[in-house]
C-alpha cells in the first residue's frame, strides 16, 4: 500500500526548439495528487496545460526537452525512465482521454476489438472471452450497451464515441487518468451525463483525475483542485472552493469574470484585454503584468512569490483580497 | 417555382410599423438519405420542420438546441444557402439603412440575379470556424473588401478606406498593420474579428450568426460577443444568433428560441425563459447546465434516453420518447401547436 500523493509533480519546466528560437512551454509546475482526488488545469490555449499533460504521459513531441524537475508517479519518477519502461506506466497507471473529436479510434476496427487489444497489449493475460468480458463491463460502466462492442466507431454518436474514449482509458485500471477537454465538443445533456459517470468512477476506484478545460463551471462542479495556468507557470493553487469562492489572482479573477453563466443575476461580462505572451520571448517579471490593471514596477521587473490565503496560493505582487474579487 | 417580383412599401406617415424585419412561416427543409448510391432516396431527415417565428427591427433572436436540431439549417435559409421545401421568409429590407419608412419586402427563396445580389447587400452570414471560412492565401484587405468589389461599392481607394475603417472598428489596430496579414498569422479570435469585419463591411441589416464562439478560448469569446453587441448597436443591425450554448444566448439575445429535431418547442424574452421555462426539453436543457459555484449541487436533468435523428419521425410530439411528462394524449396527438402561454411566452406542448 503506497501512503502520500499517488502524483506528485515537482518543478517540471520544459521546452520546445522552434525555428525562432526555444518556447519555454512549461516553467516551474509543481502540484501533488492524493487517491481519489481531481485537480482542474485551467487556463487559455498555448498556456502549457496539454504540454504538462503529454508529459505527464511520456508524449512529448520529438522537439521537446525536459529541462528540469520529476513526475513521481507511485514512487516512481517517469522522467527517468527509458521507453521501454515507460510502457508498463502509460496507460496501466496513468491513461489519458482525449477529445472525442480528436479521432481517437481507429475507424476500420469494431471498437471493442480496439479495446481487447489495448488490454492484451499492456500484459494482461486473459483469454479471448475474458478480455471481451472485461470490455463489456467497461461498456455498462460508462453507459454503453455491451453489444455496442462490435460496432464500427462511425456507428456511434459523438457521445457514445467519448463514452468509448473513457472505456479504453479506464481498461487497464491506472490510478491517474488525465481528461483532456473530454467534453468540449459534447451537447450539454451528454456533458453532464459523462461528467457524472467519470465521477462515479473516480469514486469507485478511487482514481485521482486530472482534468484540463477552460470551462470554469465544469471545474467547480467536479474538482477538488484548481490550478491556475498562465504562460507556462502556475499563477495560482488551491481548493475549488476557495480558489473560485475567493481568487486572490487578477488572471484568475479575470477568467471567472468573462465567463457567461445561465444561473443567478445576469452580471455584465468583462473582458481579459490583450491577449497571452509569445513564450519564446516572454515578459520580464510576472508574465501577466501587460494585461494585469494592478501591475506596478516591481511587477515588470521581478516574478512574483507565492502569496498564501488558508489553503491556496497564488504568484502575485498585489493579490485580491476577499472584498475586491469579483467572484459570483 | 413561382416568381414573384419584389414590391416596395411606402409608409409617409413617419412612425408607422412597417412590421417585423423577418416573418418566417411554415418554413420546412427535408434532407433525403438514400440507402445506397444509385438508389432513390426513401426516407427524409425533417432538418426543420413547418417552423414559423418573427424577428423584429434591431433585436437579436437566438436559436438553441443540441446538434442535430435544425438551428443551422433554419440560418442557412434565412441567408439562402440552402432552398426550403416548404414555407415562405418574408423580409421587409429598409430602403435605407436606419429608415425603416420604406420597405421593400422580398422573399429570398423566389428571387435571383440582380435581386438576389442587393439582397446579400443586406443579409450576411459569420461561420462558426474561423479557421476553414478564410482562403488562406490572402490578405486580409482581400478577405474583408470581398463583399465591396461583388457589390461593385467604391474603387479601390474607397475600399482599402472602407476596410481599414472596419478593421478598426473589430480591434484589429492600427489597421495598417493588418490590411497585408495573411489569415495564418492571426489568433482564433483575431480571426472571428476578420470574420466580422468582412460581414459587416457592406452595412447589412441582418446578420446570421452560427456560432461564432464556440470555437475559441474563454477570454477571446467574451471579446467578440461584446464587439458584436456594440456593433448591433451601433449599425441597428439584426442577428439570428445559432448556438448550442444557452449561457451566451443569454448574453447576446433579446429572445431565445428553443429547437428539438427541425421544431420550435418554446420561445420567449431571453431571461422570461431562463427563469419561467415551460417545455421539458428546455427545462432540461437548462438544468444541464455547468454551474460556476463550487458549492451548488446541481441535480441531473430530467430527460429519458439519448438524442436521435429526426429521420421520418412520426406524427406525434417529437420530444414523445425523451420526455419524463408525457401522457397517452402526447402519444396519441400530432405534434403540439405553439400556443402564447403568457404575452410573448410560446410554447408547444400539451402538458405545459
Amino acid at each position: 500500500m503506497i501512503t502520500g500523493p499517488v502524483l506528485k509533480v515537482d518543478d517540471l519546466s520544459l521546452t520546445y526548439q522552434i525555428r525562432q528560437g526555444e518556447v519555454r512551454a512549461v516553467q516551474d509546475v509543481s502540484f501533488e495528487l492524493a487517491r481519489g482526488q481531481s485537480l482542474g488545469l485551467v487556463g487559455e490555449s498555448g498556456c502549457g496545460k496539454s504540454s504538462v499533460a503529454n508529459c505527464l504521459m511520456g508524449l512529448l513531441p520529438d522537439n521537446a526537452r525536459v529541462t528540469r524537475g520529476q513526475v513521481i508517479l507511485e514512487g516512481h519518477d517517469l522522467l527517468q525512465l527509458n521507453e521501454e519502461e515507460l510502457r508498463k506506466y502509460r496507460w496501466r497507471r496513468i491513461a489519458m482521454v482525449f477529445q472525442a473529436a480528436m479521432n481517437v479510434l481507429d475507424p476500420v476496427y469494431r471498437v471493442g476489438q480496439q479495446i481487447v487489444e489495448a488490454i492484451e497489449a499492456h500484459g494482461f493475460d486473459l483469454s479471448d472471452a475474458e478480455a471481451r468480458e472485461r470490455v463489456a463491463d467497461l461498456f455498462r460502466r460508462v453507459g454503453l450497451e455491451p453489444q455496442l462492442m462490435d460496432r464500427y466507431p462511425h456507428e456511434f454518436s459523438g457521445g457514445m464515441r467519448q463514452r468509448a474514449v473513457i472505456a479504453m482509458a479506464l481498461s487497464c485500471d491506472p490510478s491517474v487518468i488525465i481528461a483532456d477537454e473530454p467534453t468540449t465538443a459534447l451537447d450539454v445533456i451528454i456533458q453532464d451525463r459523462i461528467l457524472r459517470e467519470l465521477k462515479s468512477i473516480q469514486n469507485d476506484r478511487d482514481m485521482a483525475v486530472i482534468y484540463i478545460t477552460h470551462d470554469i463551471a465544469v471545474v467547480a462542479e467536479v474538482t477538488d483542485l484548481v490550478a491556475v495556468m498562465y504562460a507556462g507557470r502556475l499563477v495560482e493553487l488551491g481548493p475549488t472552493a476557495e480558489v473560485l469562492g475567493s481568487p486572490l489572482h487578477p488572471y484568475t479573477s479575470g477568467l471567472m469574470s468573462s465567463f457567461p453563466s445561465v444561473s443567478g443575476e445576469k452580471r455584465p461580462l468583462t473582458v481579459l484585454s490583450g491577449e497571452p505572451p509569445n513564450l519564446v520571448n516572454p515578459p520580464s517579471g510576472c508574465p501577466f503584468h501587460p494585461r494585469c490593471e494592478s501591475a506596478t514596477e516591481q511587477c515588470r521587473s521581478e516574478f512574483p512569490p507565492r502569496a498564501l490565503r488558508n489553503d491556496h496560493w497564488a504568484a502575485c505582487w498585489h493579490p485580491l483580497d476577499k472584498t475586491n474579487s469579483t467572484a459570483g | 417555382m413561382e416568381l414573384r417580383l419584389t414590391e416596395t412599401q411606402t409608409h409617409p406617415e413617419v412612425g408607422e410599423d412597417p412590421g417585423p424585419l423577418v416573418e418566417v412561416s411554415g418554413l420546412t427543409k427535408r434532407f433525403p438519405v438514400s440507402k445506397g448510391f444509385f438508389r432513390k432516396p426513401t426516407s427524409f431527415i425533417h432538418a426543420v420542420d413547418a417552423v414559423s417565428f418573427t424577428l423584429g427591427r434591431g433585436e437579436s433572436l437566438g436559436m438553441v438546441g443540441e446538434s442535430g436540431c435544425g438551428k443551422t439549417t433554419i440560418g442557412k435559409l434565412l441567408v439562402r444557402l440552402l432552398d426550403p421545401d416548404e414555407g415562405q421568409m418574408l423580409y421587409r429590407i429598409a430602403e435605407e439603412a436606419g429608415d425603416a419608412s420604406a420597405v421593400s419586402v422580398v422573399d429570398p427563396a423566389t428571387i435571383s440575379g440582380k435581386e438576389m445580389r442587393d439582397f446579400r447587400r443586406n443579409v450576411q452570414m459569420i461561420f462558426q470556424d474561423p479557421y476553414e471560412s478564410m482562403n488562406p492565401r490572402r490578405t486580409l484587405f482581400d478577405i474583408i473588401s470581398e463583399p465591396l468589389s461583388v457589390q461593385k461599392i467604391g474603387n479601390l481607394m474607397e475600399r482599402i478606406e472602407r476596410t481599414a475603417e472596419m478593421l478598426s472598428l473589430v480591434g484589429l489596430t492600427p489597421a495598417s498593420d493588418f490590411l497585408l496579414r495573411h489569415p495564418h498569422e492571426l489568433s482564433g479570435g483575431q480571426r472571428q474579428r476578420v470574420a466580422i469585419a468582412r460581414a459587416l463591411v457592406i452595412r447589412p441589416q441582418f446578420v446570421v450568426a452560427d456560432e461564432p464562439t464556440s470555437m475559441l478560448d474563454v477570454s477571446s469569446r467574451t471579446g467578440i460577443m461584446l464587439l458584436m453587441q456594440q456593433l448591433a448597436r451601433d449599425f441597428g443591425i439584426s442577428y439570428l444568433y445559432v448556438t448550442h450554448d444557452l449561457a451566451v444566448a443569454r448574453y447576446m439575445c433579446d429572445r431565445i428560441a428553443v429547437m428539438y429535431l427541425g421544431k420550435i418547442v418554446e420561445l420567449a424574452e431571453t431571461e422570461e425563459l431562463l427563469r419561467n421555462p415551460l417545455h421539458p426539453y428546455t427545462r432540461a436543457l437548462l438544468s444541464a447546465v455547468p454551474v460556476p459555484d463550487p458549492g451548488h449541487r446541481r441535480a441531473p436533468p430530467d430527460i429519458r434516453g439519448d438524442l436521435t435523428r429526426s429521420l421520418d419521425p412520426p406524427a406525434r410530439c417529437r420530444f414523445y420518447d425523451r420526455c419524463p411528462i408525457a401522457t397517452d394524449n402526447c402519444l396519441n396527438s400530432p405534434h403540439p401547436e405553439t400556443e402564447e402561454k403568457s404575452p410573448g411566452h410560446l410554447v408547444a406542448c400539451y402538458e405545459a
